[in-house]
C-alpha cells in the first residue's frame, strides 16, 4: 500500500560466517526468494544459500480452512446480480460479511481446541491475528456495509462490543455456580461488567442473588432494580420514533440522577458506583479500566450512557475523546487502535490501508476490499489508470495462494474475478505450476482449456510430451504432442516408433496407434504411422487384399520415408503368394523394388533374390489365375 | 519474510549466481570453484543435491535454465571466455537410486575473446536461442536449430556494443506483439562513455538486431538489468542496477509510415529511482507477476521494491545477513526452522515481514491492554543490528580479482 513512508525494518539473516561476505545474492522462486552470501569483488568461502518465504501464512495447514470455506463465499458473492435493487442487495451483502466472520470464528474455534504442545505459541499468534480481524471486520460490518442509523447504530456497537468482550459470561457463569454466589470475589466486577455492557436484565439477575441476603436493604436493591428494568432501549423494529425514545431516555436518566443526588445508594459504594455510571459519569466509568479492558469498550459504554441516540457523523468525536482518555498522555496508540479509530472516522481508504501494513496476510483486505466495493464504497477510490483499489488487492491475495502446491486452484477464481489484469497474472502463474504427475498436468491442461489458454496449453503438452520422450514413453510423448498440436514432435516421435518397429518388429503402445483417427494428419510420418500399423492390423485378419491395397497407397503416396521402403516391400512379401492379389498390385510392387534398388545398392543379394522371386511367381499366377477367369 | 531453512551449498569457493528452473522445482548454483551445482526439491520439500560437476576452468559467473519445453538444459558462462550448454540425461537406474542425475556438456562456444559476463536463454516463442555477453563488447546470439541435437549451435548474430558488457535481459513479451528485443548493460567505469545501456530490436525485413534507444542518462556502470513481464500493457518496463536501483518505463512512439523500416523508437521515462542502497547495486530482478522487483547492493542488503495500486513504489522489505549471532531468538528460532541440513541450524531469523508488520510495537504490552494478546513473543521480532564496520571489503573489481587465481590458459 502508499504512503509506508518509514523504510521497513531489516529481516537479518543469521549466520556465523556471514561476515566475510557483504553481499547478498538472490533468485526469485515461485513463492519464495533464495538468498545467498556472495561478494560481487572478491572470491572466497564456502557459503550458504537462504530460502526466504514471503507469506507465511499460506503454508499455514490452519488457515487452509479459512482460505478454502471463504473462497465459496467470495465466488457468491461475485454472482451477485447487478439488477437487484440496491435495499435487498443490502441485507444480502450483511448476510456475507457474517458469513465470513463466522468463517473466521469457526477457524479460532479450532485453532484453540488444536492448540496443544509446540506449536501453541505459534497457534497462539494465529488466534489473536484472527480476532482482531473478525473485531475490525464486525465493525466495519456495523458502520460501512450495515450503516445503522442513529438508534440502531448504538445497539449494534454494543453487540460488537459483547461479542469481542465475551469473557463476562464465563465469570459470570462461575460466579452463579459457585456455592454463595454473593460472597464471590468477582461478584461485583461480574455485576458492573454486565451493566457495562448494557446487559441490565443479567445484571438484575445477579444483583437479585444479593438482593435475597441482604434483608435490611432489600428497598436499595429494589430501587437499583427498578432503575435498571425502566432503563429504556430503543427499539429499531417498533414504531417508536427516535425523538420519542430520547425523551423516555432523558426521563430515566434524570431519574437516575436523582437517586444520586438523594444519595439513594450511599450505603453500598458498589451500587454507588453502579448508578454514576448510569448517569454517564465518565471519571465512574473511566475507573472501571480493568473491567473494561479496551478504550473502544469505554467509547461505547460512555455513548450507551451519555449519547443513545449517536449520529454516525458524531462518532469519531468520541471516539477519539475516549482514546485519549482511556490510554492516557503517555501510551501512544498501537495500530489495531488506530485502524478502529480510522473506522470510527469512516475513513475506508485509510482502514484498509493500515490493515495491508499491520497484518501479515492478503486475506482480510482482500476479502473485505471485495465486499465493500460491491457496496459501492470504493467508488471515490477509483482510479483512472492501472488496476483498482480492490482488484490490486485481490491479484496479491491470488498470487500468494498461487505459491501453495494445492490453493493454487483457488487462486483461480479469484483471477476471474479481475477484469484487467487477472488473466495476465493467471497466464503467468498457470505455466509455472509444476507438473508433477501426468494427472495434475491434465488438471492444470482443462484450466487452460477453459479459458481459451492456447499458447499455455500448448507449452504444457510440449513440456509433458518432452518429458516423456525423455523417459521413453513413446506412447505419452506422441498423445501429449498431439494435443500440443506439435506437427515437427510428432514427426520425431513417429520416427521413433518406426525405428522401434524396424528393431523389434513389433509396434509399442497399440491403444493409441489404433485410435489416432483424424489426429493422424498432423504430420506426414504420423500419417504414415497410422496407415503402417492399419496395414499391420489388416494383415493380422488375414484381410490380405486391403492389406496389399493400403501397401500399395502408401508407397504411391509418397508419404512413406524412404528408409523404409525396403522394409515395406519385405512386408509384402508374403502376400504375394497369396491368391487374391491382382497383377496391378505386382507390377507397382515391382516398380518400387527397382527404384529401391537403384536408390540403395546395398540391400543384401539374398532379400532381392527372394523378392524378385516372390513378385515373379506372384506374376505368373496372377497371369494364370486371370486367364482362366477369362475363359 | 522469514527464513524457512538454510542451504550448505557446499561449493569450494564463492557463489556467483542460483538459478531456479521454471516451475521452481530445481536450482542450479554455479561457483569460483569453477563447478555447477543442481538440486532438487523432494517430497518432503528439501533441496537435494543431484549433481555437481566441473564446467569451466574459471569462475562460473551465471547459470540459467532452459525453457522444459526444450527439456532439461542448462547454460553456464565462464571467465574461461566460453559459454557452455548442458544436459541433462535419463540416467543408469543405480544413479537414479543413489538420487544422481547425469549431466552432459552438448557444447562450448568459444566465440568470446574475453571473460563471457551473462548468459541468457531467449524467450521459448523464439525456439531455442542463446545469448551470451562478453567483456569485449560483444552480444552474440546462438541458436539451435534442431532441438533435438544439442550439440549444434549456429551463431546467428553478433551485436557489437563498443562496451564491456555485463548483463543482458530479453524482453519477454510475446512475440505477436512486439519484436523479439534485449537490453545490454556495460560496467565500463568511464564516465565520459554515456549510455551504459543499449536496447536492440529484431528488424524482420533486414534480420539483423538494431539499436532502437540508448539510455543517455544511465552514466555509470551497471552490473544488472532486468525487463518485466509485459502483462498486456502498451509500455516495457525495465529494471537496472547501476550506482542506484532504476526503473524505466519505454513506451514506443507510433511509426511513421515512411520510416516503417528502422527499430521503434521510445519515449523513455524514469518511473522510480531508489539510493537506499547508498552504493553500488549488483542484482535487479522481477518477481513473476511483476509486482515486486529485488534488489542488491554493496550495503549487503537485499532490497524488496513495490508499487501500489496507484504505481507509487516503495520499499517493502529488506534483508541483510550479519555476523552478529541473533541473540535470545535462538530457541525460537530452533522451534520455527525446518529441519533444515544439519550445521545449517542456526540460520532461522525472526519474522518480520516484508513492511507488513505484526499487529503491536515493541512496547512490551500494557495491563489489561488487550493486545497483550497480540502481542508475538519477542523473538519473534526483527532485530537489527549495526553492520560491523571492521569487514570493509577490498575494493577491487571482479574480474581483475578473479584473474589471480585464474589459470594463465587464456594469454
Amino acid at each position: 500500500m502508499e504512503e509506508v513512508d518509514v523504510e521497513p525494518s531489516p529481516m537479518v539473516i543469521a549466520d556465523l560466517n556471514s561476515f566475510i561476505y557483504r553481499h547478498l545474492g538472490f533468485e526469485w522462486g515461485p513463492g519464495d526468494l533464495l538468498v545467498y552470501e556472495t561478494n560481487y569483488k572478491l572470491s572466497a568461502g564456502s557459503p550458504l544459500v537462504h530460502v526466504v518465504r514471503k507469506d507465511e501464512d499460506i503454508c499455514s495447514p490452519i488457515l487452509r480452512k479459512l482460505f478454502n470455506e471463504s473462497h465459496l463465499i467470495f465466488v457468491g458473492l461475485q454472482k451477485i446480480k447487478e439488477d437487484v435493487p440496491s435495499k435487498n442487495k443490502k441485507s444480502q451483502f450483511v448476510s456475507i460479511s457474517k458469513n465470513y466472520r463466522s468463517v473466521i470464528r469457526a477457524c479460532m474455534e479450532e485453532l484453540q481446541q488444536n492448540a496443544d504442545g509446540s506449536l501453541a505459541s505459534q497457534y497462539g499468534d494465529q488466534v489473536s491475528i484472527l480476532l482482531a480481524i473478525e473485531l475490525i471486520w464486525n465493525l466495519c460490518e456495523v458502520l460501512f456495509i450495515d450503516a445503522a442509523p442513529a438508534g440502531s447504530l448504538l445497539l449494534h456497537l454494543l453487540d460488537w462490543v459483547r461479542l469481542h468482550k465475551s469473557d463476562v459470561d464465563a465469570r459470570a457463569r462461575e460466579v452463579l455456580q459457585s456455592e454463595s454466589p454473593a460472597q464471590h470475589q468477582s461478584y461485583w466486577d461480574v455485576v458492573i461488567s454486565l451493566v457495562l455492557q448494557g446487559r441490565m436484565d443479567e445484571a438484575r439477575q445477579v444483583l437479585s442473588k444479593q438482593a435475597s441476603l441482604r434483608a435490611e436493604s432489600s428497598s436499595v436493591f429494589k430501587r437499583m432494580d427498578v432503575l435498571l428494568q425502566t432503563m429504556p432501549i430503543f427499539n429499531p423494529t417498533g414504531t417508536q420514533t427516535l425523538t420519542e425514545f430520547d425523551v423516555k431516555w432523558r426521563h430515566w436518566h434524570e431519574e437516575c440522577d436523582r437517586c444520586l443526588q438523594d444519595n439513594t445508594f450511599a450505603s453500598n459504594r458498589h451500587l454507588e458506583t453502579i448508578v454514576k455510571i448510569l448517569v454517564g459519569d465518565e471519571d465512574t466509568i473511566l475507573e472501571q479500566k480493568e473491567l473494561l479492558s479496551t478504550w473502544y469498550h469505554f467509547l461505547v459504554t460512555r455513548l450507551l450512557f451519555t449519547h443513545p441516540t449517536i449520529k454516525p457523523p458524531d462518532l469519531h468525536y468520541y471516539a477519539q475523546s475516549s482514546m485519549n482518555m482511556f490510554l492516557g498522555p503517555r501510551a501512544p496508540p498501537e495500530p489495531l487502535d488506530i485502524i478502529l479509530l480510522s473506522a470510527f472516522e469512516f475513513d475506508l481508504h485509510q482502514v484498509i490501508k493500515d490493515c495491508s501494513i499491520a497484518l501479515n496476510n492478503w486475506w482480510f483486505v482482500a476479502h473485505l476490499t471485495d465486499l465493500l466495493d460491491h457496496c459501492k464504497l470504493l467508488q471515490s477510490h477509483n482510479l483512472h489508470f492501472g488496476s483498482n483499489l480492490r482488484e490490486f488487492l485481490v491479484l496479491e491475495y491470488a498470487s500468494g495462494l498461487f505459491t501453495h502446491h494445492s490453493l493454487w486452484q483457488l487462486a483461480v477464481d479469484y483471477f476471474d474475478h479481475c477484469p484487467e489484469f487477472g488473466r495476465v497474472y493467471l497466464e503467468l502463474q498457470i505455466e509455472r505450476i509444476p507438473l508433477d504427475t501426468e494427472r495434475k498436468a491434465i488438471k492444470v491442461l482443462r484450466i487452460c482449456e477453459d479459458r481459451q489458454m492456447s499458447e499455455q496449453v500448448r507449452s504444457i503438452c510440449k513440456i509433458m510430451a518432452k518429458r516423456a520422450l525423455r523417459n521413453n514413453r513413446l506412447g505419452s510423448a506422441l498423445s501429449w504432442s498431439i494435443r500440443a498440436k506439435d506437427a515437427a514432435f510428432a514427426t520425431l516421435i513417429s520416427e521413433r516408433f518406426l525405428q522401434d518397429y524396424c528393431n523389434k518388429g513389433s509396434f509399442t503402445d497399440l491403444d493409441l496407434l489404433d485410435n489416432l483417427g483424424p489426429a493422424m494428419l498432423l504430420s506426414d510420418r504420423l500419417t504414415f504411422l497410422g496407415k503402417y500399423r492399419e496395414f499391420h492390423r489388416l494383415y493380422g485378419e488375414n484381410r490380405f487384399s486391403e492389406a496389399a491395397k493400403l501397401l500399395l497407397s502408401l508407397m504411391t503416396a509418397k508419404i512413406a520415408p524412404r528408409g523404409l521402403w525396403m522394409t515395406l516391400l519385405t512386408d509384402a512379401l508374403p502376400l504375394l503368394e497369396q491368391k487374391e492379389v491382382k497383377t496391378r498390385t505386382t507390377h507397382a510392387l515391382h516398380s518400387h523394388f527397382t527404384v529401391v534398388k537403384k536408390l540403395d545398392e546395398d540391400i543384401e543379394s539374398t532379400k532381392t533374390e527372394l523378392l524378385r522371386l516372390a513378385l515373379a511367381r506372384n506374376l505368373a499366377m496372377a497371369i494364370v489365375k486371370e486367364g482362366t477367369i477369362e475363359t | 519474510m522469514f527464513v524457512a531453512k538454510s542451504i550448505a551449498a557446499d561449493h569450494k569457493d564463492l557463489i556467483h549466481d542460483v538459478s531456479y528452473d521454471f516451475h521452481g522445482r530445481r536450482m542450479a548454483t554455479c561457483s569460483s570453484d569453477q563447478s555447477v551445482k543442481v538440486w532438487d526439491k523432494g517430497d518432503d520439500g528439501e533441496w537435494h543435491c543431484t549433481a555437481s560437476w566441473k564446467t569451466h576452468s574459471g569462475s562460473v559467473w551465471r547459470v540459467t535454465w532452459a525453457h522444459p519445453e526444450f527439456g532439461q538444459v542448462l547454460a553456464s558462462c565462464s571467465f574461461d571466455r566460453t559459454a557452455a550448454v548442458w544436459e541433462e540425461i535419463v540416467g543408469e537406474s543405480n544413479d537414479k537410486q543413489r538420487g544422481q542425475s547425469h549431466w552432459i556438456k552438448r557444447t562450448t562456444l568459444v566465440d568470446s575473446r574475453t571473460s563471457v559476463t551473462d548468459v541468457k536463454f531467449a524467450p521459448k516463442h523464439m525456439g531455442l536461442m542463446l545469448t551470451t555477453c562478453s567483456a569485449d563488447g560483444v552480444v552474440r546470439i546462438y541458436e539451435a536449430p534442431d532441438v533435438m541435437n544439442l550439440s549444434q549451435w549456429s551463431l546467428q548474430h553478433e551485436i557489437s556494443c563498443k562496451l564491456s558488457c555485463s548483463c543482458i535481459s530479453w524482453n519477454p513479451s510475446s512475440s505477436r506483439a512486439h519484436p523479439p528485443m534485449i537490453a545490454v548493460g556495460s560496467d565500463d567505469s568511464n564516465v565520459t562513455y554515456s549510455g551504459k545501456v543499449q536496447i536492440y530490436e529484431y528488424n524482420e525485413n533486414t534480420r539483423k538486431y538494431a539499436k532502437a534507444e540508448t539510455l543517455m542518462t544511465v552514466t555509470d556502470p551497471v552490473h544488472d538489468i532486468a525487463f518485466a513481464p509485459n502483462l498486456g500493457r502498451s509500455f516495457h518496463v525495465l529494471a537496472i542496477a547501476t550506482k542506484d536501483v532504476r526503473i524505466f518505463k519505454l513506451l514506443p512512439m507510433r511509426r511513421e509510415s515512411a520510416n516503417s523500416s528502422g527499430p521503434t523508437k521510445f519515449e523513455v521515462q524514469v518511473m522510480a529511482q531508489f539510493d537506499s542502497h547508498n552504493s553500488q547495486v549488483w542484482r535487479v530482478s522481477w518477481n513473476i507477476t511483476s509486482t515486486l522487483l529485488a534488489s542488491s547492493g554493496d550495503d549487503g542488503c537485499v532490497r524488496l521494491w513495490k508499487a501500489n495500486y496507484m504505481d507509487n513504489w516503495k520499499c517493502t522489505g529488506i534483508l541483510r545477513g550479519d555476523g552478529s549471532p541473533v541473540n535470545g531468538s535462538s530457541g525460537h528460532a530452533a522451534a520455527l526452522s525446518a529441519v533444515g541440513i544439519p550445521g545449517a541450524a542456526q540460520m532461522v531469523v525472526g519474522a518480520a515481514s516484508a513492511g507488513r508488520y505484526f499487529f503491536p510495537h515493541l512496547d512490551s504490552p500494557r495491563a489489561g491492554s488487550r493486545l497483550a494478546h497480540l502481542l508475538p513473543p519477542p523473538s519473534l521480532i526483527e532485530q537489527i543490528y549495526e553492520p560491523d564496520p571492521s569487514h570493509a571489503p577490498q575494493l577491487r573489481q571482479r574480474h581483475a580479482a578473479n584473474s589471480i587465481i585464474q589459470p594463465a590458459e587464456h594469454d
